[in-house]
């Protein structure tokens, strides 16, 4: 199984942590892994503004980039549903196709393709679960509170393999942080109102970290933890699943 | 071209492919009506229910509970003791304006939502149910049916010029989300129960 | 009645956030709400499959709606009921004129129509000599206020109980300093009460209308539509043509969902059905089009037409519960105004598809499965591409796309400065960045992850 590595623009800028875990993990559980190195991002904060049609030249990148693996996998709900709804090509429309179907967010690559029943790692602190809605409410990786449903969650199943962690119970469990792309400057006061009650649901629980599947939503609460000088702190699922 | 066709014949331009019409039938389940589900759901939504041997039963609960001095109405024929107005008489509906109880037959009551359906000819005059401080309805301890899809299936093709589901009081909560019972409609509603023959006789309003 | 405000949904949303306890309130009231939605919704096991028949109905109605118009019709008038057909809100306006004119009325009541405020009715009327009361409470409230309402169904949850105090001591002469919700409303209900014995001419919304049947039903909990209709003489219904079902059994398939959605409750108080008019009286059913059966022609967005005005979505909405309704600028707020709203003006409406995080609660809600945050994503595509966008932003995103889709500039900008810090809003440390206002950036690493695996795992 060849698995190609995707790193999110900002994540490969801002967050290498996550993605030096997201890798380490899944070469401790015996993927090959290759990270195509001319890879850029997902075109989604220019489709999600509106500009789709600008995003053809990424797209063809993108499929350059990956077509010659199993499966792609990306630390990102976000990123991930971005190519899975809408990677289109032109060119290689077959390829494109293909890669729709074989792309997965790093946790549900783990559940659903690895099948992952244990894993080797210890975090000792209390954590609260960010339910990044992109991977939640688009790739469905965890059961939804407004739907009538059988609960689950994959991230939170991961997460319970970890010895000594904490996990919290969240008052409102999958509300969106208000990040939201160019949202969270173009709405700049929704969105830090949002990201604020965000925060303050998992600070009222005690928590020392927030995690999530999602870098983007974590960087947003990160922003707003930083300000208010709190020492709670952002970390990716990866690096909990790959910790000690 | 009248607005009417120009609007037909846009909407035949622009409608999509047709569509078959889903399967309903599949939520009607062969349980019957709950007469408890339904009495602590219409609880719910703020009514009161009373199980009542008969309507002379009736008339003695409401005489017993709002006195003789106020107006009471109702076309129901067993319960023309409760009071000598006959409603066919009145000059204009205005009149109804100071009715404080009005007691009606309804057809049957939904345990899933606690309503009550009530027609046109139950009602004597359209406003009644609405205009009355106080609505008391009467039901058969039988005459409940469990969900929605029963209720149109026994209202089906029977002709009213107006019919209505009552669940309760009228009610708002558009200030602050604070339930305030008694907006424009009754300020309560009772439904008495014919025939159960395990609660009959405990009446209690 | 709208507010001819020239600020966008951002610029208004920022303004209502400039009170955050208030923000804090709306907030956890509308949440509240949405609470009692969930745990209506979670009591029925087949909730949904309900949902799924309902949107597969709407789709039945949507792709036969000539048909369904045409059978409505023809039931009704033989019903006894006129029907009427407004091609927009100007001609439904002159047909509500012509009905009260013809029949001496210059002083009307009505109860609860989105409809009507989409139409600009009540300023319409007044401006022809005609009162207009609104009977449901909270848009009595408004009224009052001189306001359009901020939600479908609760017009004036913005509206704290001290603020309707002051505003009945000034209309309705009560004395200042009461607050309390029993007794404001008891004051609105004697008032009312007035009005609708005293009112030849009652207007009210539709909430379905049965081309089966030639009825239509009217839900409400104050009980206001009926004391309205059945007190008077004249009883005018006004209606979106998407508005029809097919037949009465269907009703129970809505009438399930719809006040489950909107407050947690298994029914509306009232939901009454409308067939004849009373002896002596008369009933006025006006069809009303208004830029719906272009979008009927739209692809990617004719299924918004399915709505049933719970208002859910904008229960659940984050961005709503925190912007308020007013800052939507637009009669029917929240994520389904945001996609109605650009179908009858793109240009004035441009900014509503842009005020969401695209979350997906409002879908997941949406009793009709209206794939609302789909429709904003499509939208935001539609709105750009007409040139409905800020010019220096598309600059913007030219850069942008040809910085990322060209993998050596990309990287080879990471040396000088990254290009992210150059165009990531969360990376520019200036007071002139909305990131910075309230938000700290991220921390710069000393190297990227592509120059880290370089490093240490190409040979």
């Amino acid at each position: 199984m060849k698995v190609g590595l995707f790193i999110p623009c900002y994540v490969d800028q801002f967050y290498p942590g996550a993605a030096i875990a997201t890798l380490r993990l899944l070469e401790k559980l015996g993927v090959e892994v290759a990270y195509p190195p001319k890879q850029t991002c997902c075109g989604q904060p220019m489709a999600n503004s509106g500009f789709e049609h600008l995003t053809g030249d990424c797209n063809e990148l993108f499929v350059k980039n990956f077509a010659e693996f199993d499966y792609i996998v990306a630390p990102s709900g976000s990123c991930v549903l971005h190519i899975r709804d809408h990677l289109h090509d032109d060119k290689h429309p077959e390829a494109a196709k293909s890669i729709s179907h074989k792309i997965y967010e790093l946790t549900s690559f783990l559940t659903d393709v690895l099948k992952v029943k244990s894993l080797p790692a210890k975090f000792p602190h209390r954590v609260g679960l960010h339910q990044s809605c992109h991977g939640q409410r688009g790739l469905h990786i965890s059961s939804m509170t407004e739907l009538v449903t059988p609960e689950f969650s994959k991230p939170g199943s991961l997460l319970k393999m970890v010895a000594d962690i904490d996990l919290v119970d969240l008052t409102r469990k999958d509300e969106c942080c208000g990040f939201g792309g160019t949202f969270c400057v173009t709405e700049e006061a929704v969105s830090v109102k949002m990201g604020k009650d965000r925060v303050a649901d998992h600070l009222k629980h005690d928590v020392s970290y927030i995690t999530g599947v999602d870098m983007s939503c974590l960087m947003h609460m990160e922003g707003i933890l930083k300000r208010q000088g709190s020492k709670v702190k952002v970390i990716h699922i990866a690096e909990i699943l790959n910790a000690g | 071209m009248t607005s009417r066709e120009s609007i037909l014949a846009a909407v035949k331009a622009n409608q999509p492919e047709t569509v078959k019409l889903p399967d309903i039938d599949v939520f009607e389940t062969k349980e019957k009506g709950s007469l408890e589900k339904f009495a602590s759901v219409l609880q719910g939504v703020g009514g009161k229910v009373a199980y009542v041997s008969g309507y002379p039963e009736i008339a003695r609960t409401i005489l017993a509970q709002y006195g003789s001095d106020v107006r009471i109405v109702s076309p129901v024929k067993e319960l023309k003791d409760l009071s000598d107005e006959n409603l066919e008489d009145i000059a204009s509906i205005h009149d109804l304006r100071n009715v404080e109880v009005a007691v009606l037959n309804a057809h049957f009551g939904v345990a899933e939502n606690g309503a009550v359906w009530i027609t046109e000819n139950e009602m004597q005059h359209r406003v009644l149910p609405f205009v009355t401080q106080h609505l008391a309805v009467v039901i058969n301890a039988a005459a409940i049916v469990p969900t929605m899809h029963h209720a149109y299936d026994l209202i089906g093709k029977s002709t009213y010029g107006f019919g209505t589901f009552i669940a309760g009081p009228s009610k708002t909560a558009d200030i602050e989300q604070s339930l305030v019972i008694g907006a424009h409609g009754p300020r309560s509603m009772t439904v008495f129960i014919i025939g159960n023959d395990n609660q009959s006789g405990q009446g209690q309003v | 009645m709208m507010e001819h405000s020239t600020k966008d949904h951002a610029e208004l949303a920022l303004d209502f956030n400039k009170d955050e306890d208030r923000v804090d309130w709306h907030d956890e009231t509308l949440w509240f709400i949405r609470q009692k939605r969930d745990k209506a919704a979670h009591q029925l096991p087949e909730w949904e499959a309900l949902r799924e028949a309902a949107s597969q109905i709407k789709n039945n109605v949507l792709a036969n709606l000539h048909d369904y118009l045409l059978q409505f019709e023809r039931n009704a008038v033989a019903n006894g009921i006129e029907v009427h057909w407004a091609a927009d809100a100007a001609e439904h306006n002159q047909i509500v004129r012509r009905l009260l004119n013809e029949a001496n009325v210059i002083r009307m009541v009505k109860s609860k129509s989105m409809l009507t405020e989409e139409c600009g009715l009540n300023e319409y009327l007044a401006n022809h000599g005609i009162e207009v009361i609104d009977s449901d409470l909270g848009e009595r409230i408004v009224q009052l206020a001189e306001e359009p309402p901020s939600h479908i169904v609760l017009p004036c949850i913005h509206k704290k109980k001290e603020e309707i105090g002051e505003i009945f001591h000034q209309h309705l002469g009560i004395e200042a300093g009461i607050s309390d919700p029993q007794f404001l409303t008891e004051t609105a209900r004697q008032h009312l009460r007035e009005i609708f014995l005293t009112r030849r001419a009652a207007l009210t919304g539709v909430n379905f209308a049965v081309a089966e049947t030639g009825e239509f039903v009217v839900c409400t909990n104050e009980g206001n539509a009926d004391m309205g209709a059945h007190l008077a003489d004249i009883h005018i219904a006004s209606m979106g043509i998407e508005k029809l079902i097919p037949e009465k059994k269907h009703l129970g398939v809505f009438l399930r969902l719809l006040t489950r959605s909107a407050t947690g409750q298994p029914i509306t108080t009232y939901s009454s059905h409308f067939k004849t008019p009373r002896e002596g009286t008369k009933i006025h059913v006006i069809l009303v089009d208004n830029g719906r059966t272009v979008q009927l022609g739209r692809k990617d967005f004719r299924n918004s037409l399915k709505c049933i005005r719970c208002a859910a979505c904008m229960n659940t909405c984050p961005v709503y519960r925190r912007s308020g309704g007013h800052s939507y600028h637009t009669a029917v707020a929240g994520p389904i105004g945001s996609i109605l709203a650009p179908n009858l003006d793109m240009e004035k409406y441009a900014d509503l598809p842009f005020a969401s995080t695209l979350c997906g609660s409002c879908s997941n809600v949406c009793p009709v499965k209206i794939d609302i945050h789909e429709q904003l994503y499509k939208w935001r595509q539609v709105l750009v591409k007409n040139g409905y966008t800020p010019k220096a932003k598309k600059a913007g995103m030219q850069v942008m796309t040809w910085t990322l889709s060209s993998p050596s500039l990309y990287h080879t900008a990471g040396k000088v400065g990254r290009w992210v810090i150059k165009y990531a809003p969360f990376a520019v440390n200036n007071k002139l960045n909305p990131w910075y206002k309230q938000r700290d950036m991220p921390a710069s690493p000393e190297w990227s992850f592509s120059e880290w695996y370089k490093q240490n795992r190409q040979p």
